[in-house]
């Protein structure tokens, strides 16, 4: 027990910012959801089981137009692919963590993961208790956001436009840090260049698998170009 | 509700479904040969640089430069969240101010 708290007290600081980011973004989609006559229960649910801001926002459009499961189905997967990213990045973090390893992944968000990525438990702070309770944190911000953003917005109406920039805000903060704790800048360059060229070639709604593959193909061959210098993730590199 | 509660309930299992397919690919394709194989393990160190990278650019996918307003609104707050995180390097502000100013520009001057 005394190893559990010892982790939370470890990981709650590093969830602060996602806090923050959470409250915005889940009172705004819980705001969202009730604007289309989805009660709170509704959003709870979805961000209890989803759990997953971009996806469910794209919902909402599939909620509010014909029934079609596959093309929802298909659509996650397009907007969300960019998980298998964060999988195959994390999956030397996560080779030995047992019993909690399916909440981890379960639980493995946009903002998860750079908290993960980034960080590493204090010495003495169990490693697997310390990314399950920042992936515990950062689901209860957003559920608890969900639940806001449903009573509010069936309370009150104020004008939410512009407020799903916080997302934007959040990943340019982040993309800032590691820029500058991090000397080679070819990874995020590919990252950005390759993105912004299939976008401009493949238009906003089919550009994210192009881009990732012509990610993939930069990657490996700046790899075969020079092997040796490219150093781990996981230095003192953290979101804040 | 346009959908009935059932037909809801079915979206909400397919998302999940597609969300979780994404998430737990990795782990199950990679099975085990994470340890010997330096390519994975090369693209795990370099792979949260360029996604963070994708994102950025996923979310700003939407900014028209052919018509008004030219996506001056994400250029302006963007360029002070810039500013901004070099000057003080606090998180929150940066996030905080970056969203704050993006609402005002595209509630009261971008109208």
């Amino acid at each position: 027990m005394k190893e559990k708290i010892t982790a939370l007290k470890a990981a709650f600081p590093h969830t602060i910012p996602v806090l923050t980011g959470f409250i915005f973004l889940g009172t705004a989609y819980g705001i969202l959801m009730s604007s289309k006559g989805y009660g709170v229960g509704w959003t709870v649910l979805f961000s209890l089981i989803v759990f997953a801001g971009s996806a469910q926002y794209l919902a909402i459009t599939f909620l509010t137009s014909v029934f079609n499961p596959l093309y929802a189905l298909l659509m996650t997967l397009i907007i969300n692919a960019r998980h298998i990213f964060y999988g195959i990045s994390l999956l030397d973090k996560y080779k030995d963590t047992g019993r909690l390893k399916p909440y981890l992944i379960f639980g493995l968000c946009d903002e998860t993961f750079s908290i993960v990525c980034s960080t590493n438990p204090p010495e003495g702070v169990n490693r697997n208790w310390f990314y399950f309770f920042i992936t515990l944190l950062d689901h209860s911000y957003w559920v608890l956001g969900s639940v806001l953003g449903g009573i509010l917005g069936s309370i009150v109406s104020f004008n939410t436009k512009g407020l799903d920039f916080v997302l934007t805000a959040l990943f340019t903060v982040i993309f800032i840090g590691q820029w500058k704790t991090r000397k080679d800048h070819k990874p995020a360059i590919i990252g950005v260049l390759c993105s912004v060229i299939c976008l401009v070639i493949f238009g906003q709604s089919n550009f994210i698998i192009p881009s990732m593959i012509a990610i993939l193909a930069a990657l490996t061959i700046f790899r075969k170009a020079e092997k040796e210098e490219i150093k781990p993730c996981d230095e003192k590199e953290s979101v804040q | 509700m346009t959908l009935t509660p059932v037909q809801t309930l079915i979206i909400i299992f397919m998302v999940s479904i597609g969300t979780m397919i994404t998430r737990f690919l990795p782990f199950l394709v990679f099975k085990g040969t994470r340890s010997n194989n330096s390519y994975i393990g090369y693209l795990s160190r370099v792979l949260p640089y360029s996604a963070i990278g994708l994102l950025v650019v996923f979310c700003l996918k939407d900014i028209s430069f052919k018509s008004p307003v030219y996506g001056l609104p994400e250029i302006i707050s963007i360029c002070c969240i810039i500013a901004l995180h070099y000057w003080k390097e606090n998180t929150l502000l940066s996030i905080g101010a970056g969203t704050v100013i993006y609402m005002v520009l595209v509630q009261f001057i971008f109208t």
